[in-house]
Parts: structure tokens; sequence; C-alpha cells
């Protein structure tokens, strides 16, 4: 049998589209029976898989400028899978697949080191502080296709995996070994009303991602199309989520510049 | 009432005032102990960490009472391998203060996991690849090295050594004891060197995150030596503060000015590598990925993360410290000493605090600003719980044991006629704090 080539799913956000609405937060909330407490509004404590921020150009009225940018886990690639918080987890409860390019987390393996929390620069990694409580009804709304987490344990974005494992399930069944591009998309991109988030394989040059962003595969998949840039892009962590922006100041804010290097960067 | 269990020769506080002691430090195990409860039973939300700070008070003071415990196995690698043999005057006290604190060590990391009884999937689903797996593994076999060379000294208390069977083992134990020190300086190098390695690996927090040699970052080297050469500060610092509270002298001048001058020399040779590392890191490692120095320094709520830090670290608690130790003059003063070993203390300290928490407080999204953190009562009585539990061993010991060879000669103390041993447990008396000379 032919083996399939690995794929690199990878998610590209426009930002110029993104209205800040907030409904990929709650596509995906839903979609991942994330927890939520009664009085969440300290974020720093309650979890949220995707979460949206909110940018400013730092400028004074008239010339003020917002931008929302929504940040799922990046599933960092980093060099030859070596992401930053695969390598330090000390259970192996977190994986690198390189079939998918999908960063895991087994949530019965973990042990609530936190570690890995503070290898990742984006604070994608959340950490269950409370028993995960659902009121009485609602617990018959949870998907039983993803597992619940238990007190104590990190987890984070999973690019939807199950949908994939679906789909992977139902495509072999009617005999095929590959995946039509529309047959795996994560909640997050299905419910944004603007059609800000586009998601595929990077691998393949048919895939919309592919051709948006043009991921250079000899720099890390860095992007080739100068309007798109990806987060923290110096650190060499390699995400897999890339943004688009027309705006100079947005592309800027998504990395660290020392004064010398003046503006010359993302122009 | 207990003066049979008090080693011959010394003299001890009144049994009501030793109980009287031990019943105060209970009282703050308690409240440890309360707090403890508390948080295996209601899980982390009772702490104040939260999802940028992961990490916090609990490794900080794991990280801090490994390097003050560095004491025992430094000491006894002299000791032992070195040859330095005017340190077997303070090596059982190195060896009961660095237990103590890898006993805190392993009962903190106990608190500071999730899922305390998912603990053992450290050593079952190892990841080879992660410094925490290193110091797990390194740090459990150092803890069981350093038990094996308390053991000799509980067994030379004067009742069990009594038992020829218990007395022969110490003996023999004392007699193989190079063979732990070694084993106990090569774990030492790999725990201290992978706690060094925890942020120093971290290669998108650029705050913590520098270049090495192979797998190992610098901090790797420089937190063993750091260790090496801070821990035997803390080792006089106990012992000094014992004498203090006991009102007599335990160990001779020459024993506290030898370790002190190693201990200089050492903290000479860290001070200058650190200074090397911080440059280098602040001149290349950082501006690579986009941080000027200053900015790890600038801008955070109420300058707690301020340019003051480096300078108390490297500066006042390190230049400083090691300019006195390594001086004739500097080790014979008591006032300079005792200021030395405690700037070399919290010198060590800060480190390790800088390189847990301000690790995680500098903000890299350039949309985020600085975190702050303060800990829960419930962190800080668990950090203070094992501390307790360390004043009473050691109480316990001191009172019990023959930890200081030395004390007898330096208090002549004449026996109450009661205290004077029976004719045919005086052979096995007299053989009593041989295998502790040894």
């Amino acid at each position: 049998m032919k083996h399939e080539k690995a794929k690199k799913f990878g998610m590209v956000i426009d930002l110029d589209k993104c209205t800040g609405c907030g409904t990929c937060m709650v596509a995906c909330m839903a979609e991942n029976n994330v927890p939520f407490r009664e009085d969440d509004t300290d974020k720093l404590i309650s979890v949220a898989w995707m979460r949206v921020y909110r940018l400013t150009n730092g400028k004074p009225f008239p010339h003020t400028e917002e931008c929302f940018l929504p940040r799922p886990c990046m599933q960092c690639e980093g060099h030859d899978g070596h992401s930053p918080c695969v390598s330090v987890c000390p259970a192996t409860a977190t994986d690198y697949d390189m079939s998918t390019g999908i960063v895991s987390q087994i949530y019965t393996r973990c042990f609530g080191c936190r570690y890995c929390m503070a290898a990742c620069p984006y604070h994608v990694r959340q950490f269950n502080w409370w028993d995960p409580l659902w009121p009485e009804k609602m617990t018959e709304s949870l998907n039983p296709d993803v597992s619940v987490r238990m007190r104590g344990v990190v987890e984070k974005c999973s690019f939807c995996i199950h949908r994939y494992q679906t789909a992977t399930q139902k495509a072999n069944l009617e005999g095929r070994r590959e995946l039509e591009e529309d047959e795996y998309q994560t909640a997050c991109t299905q419910a944004c009303p603007a059609g800000a988030i586009t998601f595929g394989d990077l691998n393949n040059p048919g895939h919309a991602v592919h051709q948006m962003v043009k991921p250079d595969p000899n720099h890390g998949g860095r992007p080739k199309n100068p309007k798109a840039f990806r987060l923290l892009e110096r650190l060499g962590t390699n995400p897999k989520v890339y943004y688009l922006s027309s705006r100079k100041w947005v592309r800027r804010a998504g990395d660290n510049y020392i004064r010398q290097e003046g503006s010359q960067n993302h122009s | 009432m207990d003066s049979a269990l008090i080693p011959k020769g010394v003299k001890r506080c009144p049994t009501w005032q030793f109980v009287l002691w031990i019943g105060a430090v209970s009282g703050v195990l308690l409240w440890g102990v309360v707090a403890m409860v508390l948080i295996y039973f209601k899980g982390l939300n009772q702490t104040n960490m939260n999802n940028a700070y992961g990490f916090a008070l609990w490794i900080w003071a794991d990280l801090a009472v490994i390097a003050l415990g560095g004491g025992a196995f430094f000491t006894g690698f002299l000791r032992y391998l070195v040859g330095k043999d005017e340190l077997k005057n303070i090596v059982n006290y190195a060896v009961l203060v660095g237990f103590c604190c890898y006993v805190s060590a392993l009962m903190i990391l106990g608190f500071d996991i999730g899922q305390p009884l998912r603990g053992w999937f450290i050593f079952w689903h190892a990841n080879v690849h992660s410094m925490l797996t290193e110091v797990a593994f390194c740090l459990s076999a150092y803890l069981g090295v350093l038990t094996i060379e308390y053991i000799p000294l509980i067994l030379e208390n004067r009742q069990i050594n009594k038992v020829p069977f218990f007395h022969h083992l110490a003996h023999n134990m004392h007699e193989i004891m190079a063979v732990f020190a070694a084993t106990g300086a090569f774990l030492s190098f790999f725990h201290q060197g992978s706690l060094g390695g925890v942020p120093g690996v971290l290669f998108a927090r650029p705050f913590g995150y520098r270049t090495g040699v192979f797998v190992w970052p610098w901090t790797f080297f420089l937190f063993t030596w750091s260790a090496a050469a801070c821990g035997p500060c803390f080792t006089i610092f106990i012992t000094k503060l014992t004498e203090k509270i006991v009102g007599k002298k335990l160990v001779k001048d020459n024993v506290i000015e030898l370790l002190a001058k190693i201990s200089g020399w050492m903290l000479t040779g860290y001070i200058i590598a650190k200074i090397i590392d911080t440059v280098y890191w602040a001149t290349v490692t950082a501006p690579s990925k986009g941080f000027a120095f200053m900015d790890f320094y600038t801008n955070n709520p109420g300058s707690i993360y301020g340019i003051w830090i480096l300078i108390a670290e490297i500066g006042i608690c390190g230049v400083i410290p090691a300019a006195i130790l390594i001086t004739d003059r500097g080790r014979k003063s008591k006032t300079a000493l005792w200021l030395a070993v405690l700037l070399a203390i919290i010198g060590v300290c800060l480190n390790r605090w800088v390189m847990v928490l301000q690790v995680l407080a500098v903000p890299v999204l350039s949309f985020e600003s600085w975190f702050t953190y303060f800990p829960s009562w419930q962190e800080i009585a668990t950090t203070i719980l094992p501390v307790a539990l360390g004043t009473i061993v050691v109480s316990l010991s001191y009172r019990y044991l023959p930890v200081f060879p030395q004390e007898r000669e330096l208090n002549p103390y004449e026996p109450a006629a009661d205290d004077v041993l029976e004719p045919e447990t005086q052979e096995l008396a007299e053989a009593e704090l041989k295998p502790a000379q040894a």
C-alpha cells in the first residue's frame, strides 16, 4: 500500500475580516466541552482554547485603530517536532504528531506539573484549576466525541482532532485514503460568520491555506506572502497558525523588535 | 527525663524547655498541615497561581532549598574525595541540613502537581528529553543517598548503638561512605544542573532561554556551580545559627574558615561566569529574539522586576560575599563572615526567584503586559511547613545524636552522677563517637 504524504494541518486567520464577535470562542467551547464557571471574569484562571485579543495601534484619536486577533493553539512544529511544550513534558503527556502536525494532549496522563504552560509563550495551555461542572441539563448537550477533563490537568486546542478521526474513519469505510479539503474543518472555522478563518493542509498545494500564505518549507513554513505573518516568528517555534493583515502595525505587533531594527521588517 | 538518650559528655537544655520549643515549631507545622489538607482536597485553586504563572512560590522554594542543600554534596565531595580532613567536623551537619532540604523539595513537589496521585507517571512515562524528568530521577536517587549518609548518625544514638549489630553497621557504613559521597556528587551535578536547565531550555521564553553546549544550556552549569558555592554558605549559616541558639561553640573556627574559603573561591568563579553569561545573553541571545536587555527590567508594575534585581543578585549578593570570603581578614571577622554567608544565601535564592518567576512575568507577545502574582496563605503555609519539619528533625538530631564531633572538646562538661554509664556498656560508649570522627 502506498504511504500517503504526511499532512501539516494549519490555519489562516484574516485579521482584516475578523470583527471580534467571539463566535469562534463560543463554537470552540461547545464543540470541545470546555468547562466554565459561574463567574468567569478572571481570564487568567478561566479556560478558553480559542481567545480573541484586542490590539490597538496605541495612537490617540482620531488615528486610533483596533484589530481583533483570535488565538487558538499555534500547533508549533519547532524544529523537527521539537515544539516548546512537547519537549519539556516530563510524562510524555503531549506529543507532536508528524503525520498531521498536531500537538496532542493526553489528559489522563498529564499530572499537572504545568511545565508546558511555562514553556508556551502564547498562553494557549490552560490549567483546570477547578472541577469541571456544567448546569444540570447542559450535561446532555456535551459532545460525546470529546472527553471532559478533570481538575488538575492542562488542556488546550486540538484543532478539533476528533473531527479528523471521524472524517478519516468515514473515508476509510468508503475505501478512500485521502480526505477532501472540506471533510475536516475545525468548529471555529465553520462558525466564523465573517469567513475570517481558513483551515486545511499546508502541505497540499491544492488547499486554500497553502495558496493564501505560501509556506516556505526551507524556513520552517515561514510565509512567502508579504501580508501574512506568524506570532513570534523570531523565537523559532514555527507555528502553523498564520495571520493575514493589510495593516503594517498589526503585522509588526505579531513579533518583538528592538529599537535599532527600525521599521524595515514586515513592511 | 530523656538523659539516657543524650550523647555522653554533652549538655542539653532541660526536657521541658525542649518540649516547649518543639511544641512551638509544631504549631507552625500544624498551620502548614491545614493548608496542605486544603490543597490536597480542594486542589490548586487554593493558590494564587494562574495560567500565566503556572510556576510560582513552590517551584522557587524547590529550587532554593535544593541550592541551599548543596552544602551536603559539596562538603561530602571535599571531605571524602578531595580529602579535606578537617571537614569531618561539619560534614554530619551538612548531610543533616541537606537531608532536610531535599525532603522539603520532594514534599513541595508533591503539593505542586495538579494530580498528586499520578505523581509516579514522571517515572513510568518518563520523557527523557525533559529537564524535569532528570530532576525527578536524580533528586529521588540523591535523597536516597542522603538517607544512607544520615542513617549511621542515627545509629550512633547512645541507646541504639548499644545493640552490637547497629554499632557495627554504623561503623561499616562510615567505612564505605566515600562511595556514597561520590555517588551524591555525581547525582547532584545532574539534578542541580537540570534544575538550571528547566528555564534554560525554554527557547520560547527569551528571559530564561540560554544557549549552551550540546543539550545543556549554560544555566545547567551555572546552577550546579552556584549550589556548590552557596550551599556551604548555608551550612555555615545554619551551624552559626545553631551555636547562637544553643549558646555554645560546636565547630572550631579553622573548619568554618576552610569551608568559607573554598566557598568564597567557588563563588568568585561562579560570579565571573554569571557575568559573562549575562553579558552574552543581553547582547546576543535576547536581541536575536527581538528583545533589548532593558525590556526585561522596565515598564513592570511597581518596578518589582526593575534592574535593581540584577544589581542585587550579581553585585550585592555575589561580588561582595565573594570578596569577603576569599580574604583571610574577611573570614576571620565574625560580622563579615555572617554578612557574607547571608548575602550569598540571599543571592542564590534571588537567582532562583528570577529564573522562575521573572521568566513568566515578562510579556512575550507584544500586545500583552507584565503578569503579577502574590502567593495565597495556603502557598505560604505549605512552603513554611517543610521548614518547620526540618527544624524539628534538626532539633531532635542535635539533642540525641552526636552531630558535632568537636562539641565535647569545645564544651567540657562534668556529667551528673546518674548520667554516668554502667561499666558493662562503657566499652561500646567509648567507641560511640569514633565512627563520626573517622
